[in-house]
């Protein structure tokens, strides 16, 4: 049998946290992810079975919406659900339970890094990093832009934390833009 | 050059990839007698017309949609965008 260890996106026994200037940037690893894309024609479908998933309605475009689990949108008829990882390891399987043949679920947990930015005036890094109008951002919004060279998320969960995710496999790329970002602004 | 995107609204045009004419999204019928002189037009020539002009554009760096452009060529004004699925199936396409 092996003993394996899981390592954090960064390489770490443990995710990374770390203050510069007022502002604290932190890994997240303990969230699971899924992506739902509904399949044609099945569109309402979809968003119905989504909605008693997340107990608000399926998130517009360019916003992001539930409780304990969430989803946000990620372009026509697509959303990316997130979950506690310690309770719905098993995402997918559970999204693929109750969502049925309408959408296709594709398991996404590992596939992804997460930072986490707290702090006020975000949009001063931020405006650095993406073409976002971070600045007008209350919460419940979130936008796919290109920060360096790679596609991430960019999610307001409240005025003073902001959550990006990144492709996993380039989580030092991204940190070290995000930190670089955060060394100029604050 | 700003794209007004139908969803996401203006968005910089760098955020874009030109994927040519909106003529692409017609694909011959490969079982047709005529298949290979179809397929030699629909890969090989195209209208190189002064003014308004169908084109597609994918939002690379966004939510991935594919868009039809009406652009004119001679002034870069862009009159219309439209999701290019929304325009497949007006067309009467099932996608």
């Amino acid at each position: 049998m092996h003993d394996l260890s899981p390592l954090t996106p960064l390489g770490n026994a443990e995710p990374s946290i770390e203050s510069i200037g007022e502002v604290t940037l932190e890994e997240v690893t303990d969230v699971a992810l899924a992506s739902v894309a509904a399949r044609l024609g099945r569109e309402d479908d979809t968003r119905l079975a989504l909605a008693t998933l997340i107990e608000v309605d399926a998130p517009a475009p360019s916003r992001h919406a539930g409780s304990t689990i969430r989803a946000f949108w990620t372009g026509p008829d697509q959303w990316m659900v997130e979950a506690p990882l310690e309770t719905h390891e098993d995402l997918a399987k559970m999204l693929s339970n109750e969502i049925g043949s309408a959408a296709s679920i594709t398991e996404q947990t590992d596939a992804w890094c997460r930072f986490d930015l707290v702090g006020n005036d975000l949009f001063r890094a931020l405006e650095l990093l993406c073409p976002a109008d971070t600045a007008d951002w209350s919460g419940g919004e979130v936008q796919r832009c290109s920060i360096e060279h790679l596609g991430c998320f960019v999610l307001c969960r409240d005025p003073s934390t902001v959550s990006i995710l990144g492709p996993r496999s380039a989580a030092g790329s991204l940190h070290h833009a995000l930190v670089t970002a955060c060394h100029a602004a604050f | 050059m700003i794209i007004n995107h139908p969803i996401l609204g203006p968005r910089d045009a760098a955020e874009f990839v030109y994927k040519g004419d909106a003529s692409l999204i017609n694909r011959p019928d490969w079982q047709a007698d005529d298949a290979a002189e179809r397929f030699h037009e629909y890969g090989y020539l195209r209208d190189n017309s002064a003014g308004l002009h169908r084109e597609l554009w994918f939002h690379e760096q966004g939510d991935r949609s594919w868009l039809v452009v009406t652009r004119d060529t001679t002034t870069h004004e862009i009159t219309k965008v439209e999701l290019a699925r929304d325009v497949a199936r007006a067309e009467g396409r099932s996608r």
